[in-house]
């Protein structure tokens, strides 16, 4: 007699451990005690499963499928919005996955930024000589994954320049950057490339706090916060998508606003 | 019960022909999950002095609500897409839910809650339900286009600007959320007071 699936191709079993996973503590016990109603997996039946996936695969596929959708509505030259300095957030919120006291503390003089990848120049960076690229500023609006935002105020130099700089093969698809934490972060060229993309010396035209990012900050206007990475130590142009801190954890990828 | 009762159509067409009561339990499915993953979303940056409890919210934490919250949305989009053009394009629209009189409408409110509002005839809309769903319907609308404001402030920044800005949509949306969640408890209420229309809308009869 055929196994009897409730839905074709996956395994029940593990369509309820994950949907289980995916539930409050409290419901969980109950769920897995058999208490869940078919109503309950009508939650997860709202879209074609494919054989063999469970719950959290069609989920990741989709958010996959959300960055080519959002690649689509990326525009090169459509810039975010600017504001006045009066508009500015003070205090400007501090914000990261640890507390302000456990931000890392990186020391300007020995700091190098080291470059790799597809680019002609491998040459590492001193703070001296990246404060001496051209320095463009902007006021624009940061809006973080949770929800919230704040109006800060970034000054350094455009990223496009920098790659132009150092001869990045900007037909490869990804940048990434790894961070003096650990923090890791891959964003797609175009963004890269776009206008307001900046590698931030400052904010508030006063050299770069600890809080914000010292001594580099990668400020992209079109990308939600968490693809905004601080403390900044290496860079690579690539065409391997290295992923990153939360997109490794199930927050989309692209991240784009 | 005579065939009088049971609805006007002598012809024996249904209620509700099959692709509204698709669209229906479609809609049904997706908007209870973007609700509940929206309110775990919500609870990552509370808008007011409270939090959704995590037993009813969907998701688990901000990246799994997030998540369901994209992924429901095309559903959402895409089967209201559908549902609009085939209510707009076979006159289903302008047949239940107009017109609208404001005497009517008082008239049926007072009979709703003295419960002397009769349902023989499922076919036929009394002006509060006119109202209600026409009024839903609008709060979709709404919803999706300040979602759309606040998931893409730099992509479709007219939009947003359209809403008041990114800070003032959030509110837009979460208040769509709230008046299409009033529809829910009143339209499933109903649902179940008058069971006729529960099954009208599975069977079509």
């Amino acid at each position: 007699m055929r196994k009897r699936t409730i839905i074709p191709g996956v395994d029940p079993k593990l369509l309820i451990k994950d949907a289980a996973r995916a539930m409050p503590d409290p419901m969980r016990r109950q769920f897995l005690r058999g208490a869940a109603s078919l109503g309950a997996l009508a939650f997860l039946t709202g879209c074609d499963i494919i054989d063999g996936e469970t719950a959290d695969g069609v989920l990741r596929k989709i958010s996959s499928f959300n960055d080519g959708a959002q690649a689509l509505l990326f525009s090169k030259t459509k810039l975010a919005p600017t504001y006045p300095e009066r508009a500015i957030t003070r205090p400007f919120p501090f914000n990261a996955y640890y507390d302000e006291d456990e931000a890392p503390v990186v020391d300007g003089a020995s700091y190098k930024l080291e470059v790799s990848g597809l680019v002609d120049s491998k040459k590492p960076w001193t703070l001296d000589e990246l404060h001496a690229l051209p320095e463009v500023s902007q006021i624009t609006r940061h809006v973080c994954v949770e929800g919230w935002s704040a109006i800060g105020s970034w000054q350094g130099a455009p990223l496009s320049e920098f790659l132009k700089r150092i001869g990045a093969d900007t037909r490869a698809k990804y940048v990434w950057f790894k961070c003096a934490e650990g923090y890791t972060n891959t964003i797609d060229m175009p963004t890269a490339l776009h206008p307001q993309t900046q590698m931030t010396f400052k904010f508030d035209n006063k050299l770069l706090p600890r809080a914000y990012g010292f001594p580099m900050k990668i400020r992209m206007p079109t990308k939600l916060g968490y693809k905004n990475p601080k403390y900044v130590v290496a860079m690579e142009v690539t065409n391997t998508d290295k992923g990153g801190y939360w997109e490794d954890q199930g927050y989309n990828w692209f991240g784009g606003s | 019960m005579t065939a009088d009762t049971m609805t006007a159509n002598r012809t024996g067409a249904p209620i509700h022909p099959a692709w509204v009561r698709v669209c229906h339990w479609v809609n049904a499915v997706a908007i209870l999950v973007m609700i509940g993953s929206g309110w775990q979303i919500y609870d990552a940056s509370p808008l007011f002095n409270f939090t959704f409890p995590r037993q009813i919210a969907l998701g688990n934490w901000l990246a799994g609500a997030i998540q369901w919250h994209f992924a429901a949305m095309w559903v959402l989009v895409i089967n209201g897409l559908v549902y609009l053009a085939l209510g707009f394009y076979t006159g289903r629209f302008r047949r239940k839910l107009t017109p609208i009189h404001p005497r009517e409408l008082v008239a049926d409110i007072k009979a709703a809650l003295t419960f002397k509002l009769a349902h023989d005839d499922l076919a036929h809309y009394n002006t509060v339900q006119k109202v209600l769903y026409t009024g839903v319907i609008l709060c979709g609308v709404v919803i999706v286009l300040s979602g759309l404001a606040i998931w893409k402030p730099v992509q479709f920044q007219e939009l947003t600007a359209l809403f008041g800005g990114y800070d003032f949509a959030r509110y837009v949306h979460f208040f769509a959320m709230a008046a299409i969640v009033g529809f829910l408890v009143v339209h499933i209420a109903l649902a179940l007071i008058v069971p006729r229309s529960l099954r009208a809308m599975v069977t079509g009869r």
